[in-house]
């Protein structure tokens, strides 16, 4: 079927981790597909991706040129179609990420691609490539097949693959810029860093973490009682720092921040993968949910499937009885 | 500014059982509750607070069911001017890129300056109709904004990034722009508000009326086909607590301080 292309994804001098990701789990499925696995890199000043990026693929193909700084959807599209075009790979994988979001609908529409997002797993079914994704936050799996022919185009999750290599030493091929000058409907201003707030979470011992089944602020206290008797500092979900119940810095997950607490307690938090992938390094994980399916508990060491409301005032007592 | 803002209906199943059903290919969804989409309805408030700011009209496009009145009636209460429901079980809604072109083609034939949708719908989580809506009309985009600020014939868009990092893009009008979570704080309708949105005009079209061919929207048409659904094997290596609620709560204290957890 051809080769695997990956995108190469890289943001103020970091090459990130989705890229290694898809790497490897595009290793496997080149041979399948009787191809190579290519990283595809765009950029300016990013030579040592490239080297890096031989480790891990059969070819790198580097578009190397001022014009891609920074990332532009607009430009990172135009360059795509024309290498899509010129070497007709079987696959293409972009990351499911703020970026590759960001891109991959409008290069499938343009190119009019076979096109599924958010694929967790690709699955060999009679000779044929299935993209498996998930609906209703990971309840339920849905198989995939493309029709037509390729080049197929996926975004892939974060976070699914465990990065093996460097074994491999591939060639680097640098590429002429398809875009010779800038294009302009879209100008990339700046980056803003995240706001810096009273307690790191990053640096917590201890966590309790809320979401959206303590449903009201008034409910906070409950949540504020706990981490007073254990001395542990309070993060929580999307849902929680959306609603305004904390500030937006103690948002846990891949938008806000990855923790590594020796103890994570999550209430009423049903784990969607965002959650998921930023505080799965937790040592110890506590799960406090009345839903048996949420997948949090997936993660957790101890499962309490209950609800909330009757078990956490009862924990907080013992708690202190406990440490006295 | 003439503002589209497309809305979708979705199922809450975030404490919900979910089954899939006899046809493999769906799932129950008799039990569920409705509401919209949480992201729309920060893109409901955005393009209320715009109209607001900088008048204009806020037109609604809802993909769905006669159902879904309920919520584009809410969208008009708290601002919106009118509103349009595509409702065509010719249309392979599982295909987020045919939603794109039938929501396209809604929006083409009429002047439009900003179309802004949630940048993921909590069922199906594609997070692609919005961008592939902006290709589908020939505009630009920016996925995924926390923070929009209109300025003359432009918008400067602040995209979250991971790790809390905004990326700012400033973006020629008309555009498309996915609207995250958390961006505004969402109103509740005002009574007036409600009562007036029950005069408001909504339009329920099919493909015909839009200009769109059965074969150019159908399942027969996607390049993709949904193959199976299926409940995942959760592999959980949890310690389930078993007891009372109170029990519950006392046997994790004890693990917990006597296990020397914390």
């Amino acid at each position: 079927m051809g080769d695997v292309f990956v995108l190469a994804e890289h943001r103020q001098g970091v090459l990130r981790d989705v890229t290694l990701e898809m790497l490897t789990k595009a290793s496997g499925l080149a041979e399948k597909l009787g191809g190579e696995t290519v990283a595809v890199l765009i950029g300016s000043g990013v030579d040592s991706f490239a080297e890096k990026l031989t480790g891990y693929s059969d070819k790198v193909l580097f578009v190397d040129n001022p014009l891609f700084s920074d990332y532009n959807s607009e430009k990172y599209q135009k360059v795509l179609v024309e290498l899509i075009k010129q070497y007709n790979p079987g696959l293409v994988m972009i990351g499911h990420t703020t970026q590759g979001v960001d891109l991959a609908p409008a290069l499938a529409v343009e190119m009019n691609l076979p096109f599924v997002t958010d694929v967790i797993d690709l699955e060999f079914v009679e000779g044929k490539l299935q993209p498996v994704r998930q609906y209703y936050q990971g309840k339920v799996n849905a198989n995939f097949v493309f029709k037509g022919e390729p080049p197929y185009l996926i975004t892939f999750r974060e976070a699914t693959v465990e990065v093996t290599g460097p074994s491999r030493q591939g060639k680097v091929e640098k590429v002429e810029s398809p875009l010779k000058e800038d294009i302009g409907y879209r100008k990339f201003i700046e980056y803003v860093e995240a706001e810096v707030g009273d307690v790191d979470i990053t640096q917590s011992e201890i966590l309790v973490a809320v979401g959206r089944g303590i449903k009201e602020e008034k409910n906070m206290a409950l949540i504020e009682d706990l981490a007073k008797a254990i001395k542990a500092d309070i993060c929580g979900s999307r849902a929680a720092t959306d609603a305004g119940w904390l500030p937006h810095d103690r948002q846990v997950g891949t938008s806000g921040k990855t923790v590594k607490p020796k103890l994570y307690i999550a209430i009423g938090i049903s784990g969607a993968f965002q959650h998921l992938a930023g505080m799965k390094g937790a040592k110890t994980i506590v799960a406090i949910n009345k839903d048996p399916d949420a997948p949090i508990f997936s993660v957790a060491d101890f499962a309490i499937i209950d609800d909330l409301f009757k078990v956490l005032p009862k924990l907080t007592e013992k708690l202190k009885e406990l440490r006295g | 500014m003439k503002t589209f803002v497309c809305i979708k209906r979705v199922p809450d199943t975030s404490e919900a059982e979910v089954k899939v059903d006899a046809t493999g290919k769906d799932v129950d969804s008799s039990r569920f509750s409705f509401d919209i989409n949480d992201a729309d309805n920060y893109a409901v408030e955005e393009a209320v607070l715009i109209k607001e700011a900088k008048g204009g009209t806020v037109q609604v496009i809802c993909m769905g069911p006669q159902d879904a009145d309920v919520m584009i009636r809410m969208a008009l209460a708290k601002g919106g001017d009118s509103a349009i429901r595509i409702d065509d079980p010719r249309i392979n809604a599982v295909d987020p890129l045919k939603v794109a072109k039938v929501l396209a083609a809604v929006i083409k034939s009429q002047e439009f300056d900003l179309v802004l949708t949630g940048c993921m719908a909590s069922d199906d989580g594609s997070m692609a109709v919005g961008v592939a809506l902006a290709e589908e009309l020939g505009v630009p985009h920016a996925a995924m904004v926390k923070k929009l600020e209109v300025e003359d014939g432009k918008v400067k868009a602040y995209r979250e990034l991971e790790g809390g990092i905004a990326e700012v893009v400033e973006i020629t009008l008309p555009a498309v722009i996915t609207i995250q979570t958390g961006i505004n704080e969402p109103r509740y309708a005002p009574i007036r508000g409600i009562r007036e949105a029950q005069k408001k005009e909504l339009k329920v079209l099919k493909i015909d009326d839009l200009g769109l061919a059965e074969d150019e929207v159908n399942a027969a048409s996607s390049l993709v086909e949904l193959q199976k659904l299926y409940i995942p094997e959760v592999v959980s290596r949890a310690e389930v607590i078993e007891g009372a609620p109170e029990e519950k709560a006392e046997i994790m204290a004890t693990k917990l301080v006597k296990g020397g957890l914390l």
